[in-house]
């Protein structure tokens, strides 16, 4: 499933490649579906890492929630500073404000339409490219009464956008209509040492991810097991089971050497006695060679 | 007998190999004491009471700003007993009741408890409420009697109470509801049933109530304005005159309310001095007819003759410390006074009537590192002629208490060490000709001896009288309190600096403290007011092989309570306790940041950052600069305002474009930040690597042979956020209102790795960082228990470095380098568990190499230590783990984290108001150094896996000498006997 929205994305991007080329380009926003799945889900799970590319999804959840709840449309915009320069506007990011029965606020349905680079920009980023300092963004901490208390301000090595385009990603943590921090890279690695590259095109492709928080798992409660029958010995730790070898080889091995010992010495009594009585038998075959060696 | 021999060994062979296989942490009840060691101290003392009572021993009792009750035996100075109460139950006064209970008034007056002298059990407590917080005073009259029931007077919370001595309970109160009203003096004058509370009243109004003692009435109020106002400070003179300043500190005002009439007499103090230079300020005592006031330059004694009238009796430049009166016969009140002079103190005894002579006049020789004396106890006693003798409790500025007597220091504790507030190791130096300290130098006999003695022990033959001797000499043995750096690294010296600046080296062998420095720039001084000590950094550490180069330490510290108050650093030599050197900065400190580099003397390169968030390079040598500038780029930091709820990350930017040209400062820019919403978290803990510690490796082999790779940054924060609802104090909310979040954030670039919600959880939250995990404990409301949560985190990147065939053909990105740039591919787990206790503190054990598996240390709410094993906080644990799970060691899920008995660190004893614990490693891998230190100290060695690299200390090497001369003998023996055997074969 998750493979088809992908390609279906790539196959979007470049249909709308020649298109857009003239404006702007505007990409869009990824719906995960955690967005909307924390708020009844008792056990949200880990958000896809990979899945970022996903294409703009409408789904029948979503219609029916905002049958219930009222929706409002925002924007707020991404400002963006080159090395130690004052902010300018970048970009602009729409998105939905749901609001829920019970009075909480949610942001969905997130769009970005990035301005492309004028030919100053251009320069200033060529610098920092050379110069191998930081490209910087920020948004309002809070979406409805912008900047917020303070705005969130991402930075990244310029030298880690640039690949065919320019590749950057986003990742918006909220917390209601509140933003807590941006994550803010390029979609892949920025290996180190940093060379440099200049973009063949001068047209950014931006993924956007929305991330809400997840809940912990529950302690896990035993109740009934510690009541049955453990008595309270259920905190010790049983060592494992081991084989009976692995248990008692100190005991066998001595064990094994006694008996040895024991048996030579078993044997070589009747040796004694058999070479007392028959002085002619093994035990002078045995030293034959060199009693005969001595004899000669 | 060839046979025999050859077993013993193998015996003792199993027999060891068994024993470190059964899974007993614990110690012995005679292993006590071997490697451990507990001191306990008390803090500064606040205020000393002596206890007169003819029977049983002489003893002092002292309340601390620690709060700790003690009495202490006035002989040796040990303690007798002690009771350390909450933090938030600060003692405000104590005094002896009938001669054999001690009563204190604690949390602000509010609390009044009486304990018995001899043994220290609470007799009684009772709570006193009042209107509104005021200042607290307890006055216990020795011969004030409501219906034969001794009564102790207590102003507090803004009313008088009246309590029995003998069971606590108020026998009236009086309430003082004028809003305004500050009481400052209860008084009682001796044989009258009058209680007198005097005090202030808005800025400019001296107000005096006369109270019957019998049952709280109110017998007059009077009270008298005085247009320029008051300092708030007020000296009894007598029992119905008091001397108080205006509120310019030039003009004395001699207040006497006679009969209930309160009249004024004004004196400048420039008709008593010359020249006052500049404001005073009256220095607290209550000695008949005298009084103290300081200006910046003097000490002024003056005598109150008569009718408000004014004398100077001494004015001196010398820092003077006074105690209080101390009566000792029909009418004569007896003080100390204890002056400075050099290297020598002066006491003297005075009687308050005459100042000029002396009943006492001794020099004491003091050491310089201890500092000016704060404060002064008189007591006396009756000497063998009869006579009237005196011996003084001085407390000094290094919080060090000391009794003299005749002349002499009769003992000394050092009660700093109850107050550390950093904690750093440093090794010794090698063993050398003319290092060497080492007392007894064992010979061979001796060695023997101690051998055989053991041996005896091992094969049950010892007598009870040997069992002793042995046990003495494990106690005593001088290997490990040696002055020589050994070859295991147990002997250390453990650098702490205590809230009055004063820096400590303690061995770990015994705890004694080899040397302890009072630093220069921690003197209270003209320039610096109020320094206090920050933090404590390895300056220089030089390499062991290094013979002639000793290691240093540095040590921050500023002026005054405030950020952008000027820093000091100090540099102290850690053999010798000498101070190297010491900068005085222009500059504050905020954050330091020693970086991971040294020059090429082994000095680490340290960032101080300001507060006009300018970086600060030290030491300030052109090599340092160069370092610094080669690794520029790559310097990044964090900065955390909790009280806003905004972490931001810097880098720097370029040289300082001050006036000033200083190469050394550089300028910073921010590059991230994360701002938490104001109405939903509130920052209360944050936690990140030990910057020294050591990771073995980054693979994690897991059951079925496959490989995890552990995320290991050294960039990680742990961040714990709570509801602002919700922190408060434990219960105070709702579960619904109430959640916590932790966060992982890379400090470099600033992204939030992990994110978590613990619903209906509350602080205070404890972490402990190391590795690639992160454990925390906190309060779970749903579940009223407290609950603690593990997060490991792996990278993802080098998951598929599996493949044999890649390893081989270098085909495997494991040597190259991570970028923080790149997106982060990493996966969390995580699990949380009920623990029972509440924690003060956490830490981890930490090796040379960090082969050997951690423990968490736990200091408990019982101010113990416990030890945990790592494996119960591990996220793969599960309620059925597979065959393989269990040989890798998972011990199966269960909803509680077990508390051993036998796996408390420190055993049978506590470690008094535990504040925390260090982890240092030790050179032999299998054992970690754990220090805990709060307002007792403990000290232990730890091996968190067995020592499963050295024989242990009690191993019987004449046993195996034994065997091994057994052994030959035999080989020997049975030689022979072949041989005989063969040649009567050959006979034959």
């Amino acid at each position: 499933m998750d493979t088809i929205k992908v390609v279906a994305a790539i196959i979007l991007t470049i249909y709308l490649f020649p298109f857009l080329s003239f404006g702007f380009q505007s990409d869009e926003l990824l719906v995960d579906d955690e967005e909307f799945g924390l708020e009844g889900a008792p056990q949200p799970r880990f958000p896809e890492p990979t899945s970022t590319r996903s294409a703009p999804v409408t789904t029948a959840t979503r219609k029916r929630h905002s049958d219930l709840d009222s929706d409002s449309k925002i924007e707020f915009s991404l400002d963006h500073a080159f090395g130690d320069s004052d902010f300018s506007p970048a970009g602009t990011f729409s998105a939905r404000i749901k609001t829920w029965s019970h009075g909480g606020q949610t942001l969905t349905k997130l769009r970005f339409s990035r301005n492309n680079f004028t030919s100053e920009e251009q320069k200033k980023f060529k610098n920092l490219l050379e110069s191998d300092d930081f490209y910087r963004i920020r948004l309002p901490s809070n979406v409805l009464s912008p900047p917020g208390r303070d705005f969130i301000i991402s930075s990244v090595k310029a030298r880690c956008l640039p690949r065919e385009g320019l590749d950057e990603h986003f990742v918006i943590h909220l917390e209601g209509v509140n933003v807590l921090a941006v994550n803010y890279g390029s979609p892949g690695s920025c290996s180190y040492p940093r060379n440099l590259k200049l973009p063949v095109k001068w047209s950014f492709s931006s993924y956007t991810v929305l991330k809400n928080s997840e809940q912990a798992p529950r302690a896990p409660i035993f109740t009934e097991e510690i009541l049955g029958g453990e008595n309270g010995g259920g905190e010790v730790v049983q060592p494992p089971e081991r084989s009976f070898w692995a248990k008692y080889w100190m005991y066998l091995i001595p064990l094994g050497l006694i008996i040895t010992n024991a048996i030579t010495q078993a044997m070589n009594m009747p040796e004694e006695q058999a070479t007392g009585q028959v002085p002619a038998s093994a035990g002078m075959v045995q030293r034959g060679p060199s009693s005969a060696a001595r004899r000669r | 007998m060839a046979i025999r021999s050859f077993f013993v060994p193998f015996l003792l062979f199993a027999l060891c190999f068994y024993s470190s296989l059964t899974p007993v942490l614990s110690l012995y009840e005679d292993q006590v004491g071997l490697m451990d060691w507990h001191q306990q101290y008390i803090g500064k003392v606040k205020q000393a009471v002596f206890s007169t009572q003819k029977t049983g021993r002489r003893r002092v009792i002292v309340s601390t700003e620690e709060n700790v009750i003690a009495s202490l035996d006035l002989r040796h100075g040990e303690i007798f007993w002690r009771h350390l109460l909450g933090s938030d139950d600060v003692i405000d006064g104590i005094d002896i009741g009938l001669g054999k209970y001690v009563i204190t008034l604690s949390s602000g007056g509010s609390v009044l408890r009486s304990w018995n002298i001899p043994d220290g059990q609470m007799v009684w407590e009772s709570f006193l409420q009042g209107p509104k917080h005021s200042k607290s005073l307890l006055l216990v009259p020795t011969n004030l009697k409501i219906e034969k029931d001794n009564v102790i007077v207590v102003f507090s919370n803004g009313r008088l109470h009246a309590v029995s001595c003998i069971d606590g309970e108020v026998l009236w109160n009086k309430d003082f509801e004028a809003e305004s009203f500050e009481a400052q003096q209860v008084i009682q004058p001796p044989g009258s049933d009058l209680i007198y509370v005097i005090g202030f009243a808005a800025s400019s109004q001296f107000e005096m109530y006369q109270i019957n003692a019998r049952n709280g009435e109110l017998l007059k109020h009077e009270r008298a304005t005085f247009s320029s106002g008051f300092l708030r400070e007020v000296s009894l003179v007598s029992s119905e005159t008091v001397v108080a300043l205006d509120s310019t500190g030039s003009i004395l005002l001699t207040i006497s309310f006679q009969n209930g009439e309160i009249s004024f007499q004004q004196t400048p103090i420039s008709n008593l001095v010359e020249d006052p230079s500049g404001p005073a300020a009256i220095l607290p005592s209550s000695v008949p007819g005298i009084f103290a006031i300081k200006t910046n330059a003097f000490t002024i004694f003056i005598r109150v003759i008569g009718e408000g009238k004014l004398e100077v009796v001494e004015k001196t430049n010398h820092e003077t410390t006074v105690s209080n009166a101390l009566p000792i016969s029909e009418g004569q009140q007896a003080f100390a006074l204890v002056q400075h002079a050099g290297s020598e103190i002066h006491l003297a005894v005075k009687i308050s009537h005459d100042w000029d002579g002396n009943l006492l006049k001794e020099s004491i020789k003091m050491d310089q590192q201890r500092g000016l004396v704060h404060k002064v106890f008189i007591n006396n006693y009756i000497r063998t002629d009869k006579s009237h003798g005196f011996r003084v409790l001085i407390v000094m500025e290094d919080h060090s208490l000391l009794l003299l007597q005749q002349g002499a220091i009769v003992w000394s504790r050092e009660d700093g060490l109850a107050s550390i507030i950093d904690v750093t190791a440093s090794g010794l130096p090698v063993e050398r000709d003319g290092v060497s300290v080492a007392k007894v130098e064992h010979n061979l006999f001796e060695w023997l001896k101690g051998h055989m003695l053991k041996l005896k022990g091992t094969l049950m033959l010892a007598s009870p009288q040997d069992v002793a001797a042995i046990q003495s000499m494990r106690l005593k043995s001088s290997e490990k309190s040696k002055m020589t750096r050994d070859h295991n690294g147990f002997r250390k010296l453990l650098v702490v600096l205590t809230r009055a600046g004063k820096l400590f080296a303690l061995h770990t062998g015994d705890g004694r403290i080899v040397w302890s420095h009072f630093l220069q720039s921690l003197h209270k001084s003209g320039t610096c007011q109020s320094p206090i000590g920050l933090n404590l950094y390895q300056w220089q550490v030089p390499h062991h092989h290094a013979m002639d180069e000793n290691p240093s330490v540095l040590v921050i510290s500023r002026c005054g309570p405030c950020s952008d108050a000027p820093a000091v650093l100090s540099f102290v030599d850690t053999y010798t306790g000498k101070e190297l050197n010491s900068l005085s900065l222009v500059h504050g400190v905020v954050q330091v940041i020693p970086l991971p580099y040294t020059d090429s003397t082994e000095q680490r390169l340290h960032l101080l950052i300001d507060s006009d968030k300018h970086a600060h390079l030290y030491p300030t040598t052109s090599e340092a600069l160069r370092i610094f500038k080669r690794e520029f780029s790559n310097i990044y930091w964090y900065s955390v305002e909790d009280h806003n709820g905004i972490i931001k990350g810097h880098a720097l930017k370029c040289k300082c474009t001050g006036e000033v040209a200083d190469e050394f400062c550089f300028d910073t820019r921010d590059l991230w930040s994360v701002v938490f919403p104001s109405e939903s978290e509130k920052i209360i803990a944050t936690v990140t690597r030990k910057l020294n510690e050591v990771v073995h490796t980054q693979a994690k082999v897991v059951a079925d042979q496959d490989v995890m790779y552990k995320y290991i940054s050294r960039n990680l924060l742990f961040v714990a956020t709570v509801a602002p609802k919700g922190s408060g104090e434990i219960g105070s909310v709702t579960p619904e209102e109430s959640w916590l979040v932790a966060y992982l954030i890379d400090t470099v670039t600033g992204r939030i790795l992990h994110r978590v919600t613990h619903h209906g959880a509350q602080g205070p939250v404890h972490a402990v960082f190391s590795e690639n995990w992160v454990v925390y404990h906190y309060f779970n409301l749903r579940a009223h228990r407290y609950e603690m949560s593990v997060i490991e985190i792996y990278d993802q990147s080098r998951a598929d470095n599996k493949d044999v065939w890649k390893l081989v053909l270098g085909k495997h990105n494991l040597t190259s380098p991570i970028s923080l740039f790149s997106r982060p591919e990493v996966i969390t787990k995580s699990q949380s568990y009920f623990f029972t206790h509440s924690v003060k503190a956490i830490a981890v054990t930490s090796t040379a190499k960090g082969i050997t598996s951690k423990q968490l240390l736990i200091g408990t709410i019982g101010d113990q230590v416990l030890a945990l094993d790592k494996r119960f906080l591990d996220p793969r644990r599960s309620v059925n783990p597979t065959q393989a799970e269990k040989e890798e060691g998972i011990i199966p899920l269960t909803d509680s984290l077990p508390i051993i008995p036998q796996s408390y660190v420190t055993h049978a004893l506590r470690v008094e108001g535990l504040r925390g614990i260090v982890t240092v490693p030790a050179k032999l891998e299998s054992t970690t150094l754990v220090f805990a230190h709060g307002v007792d100290l403990f000290f232990t060695q730890l091996a968190p896996s067995k020592t499963y690299d050295s024989l242990t200390e009690d191993f019987s090497y004449a046993l195996l000498l034994l065997t091994i001369v057994a052994l030959v003998a035999a080989i020997f023996v049975t030689w022979r006997l072949s041989e005989r055997k063969e040649l009567q074969d050959k006979w034959r």
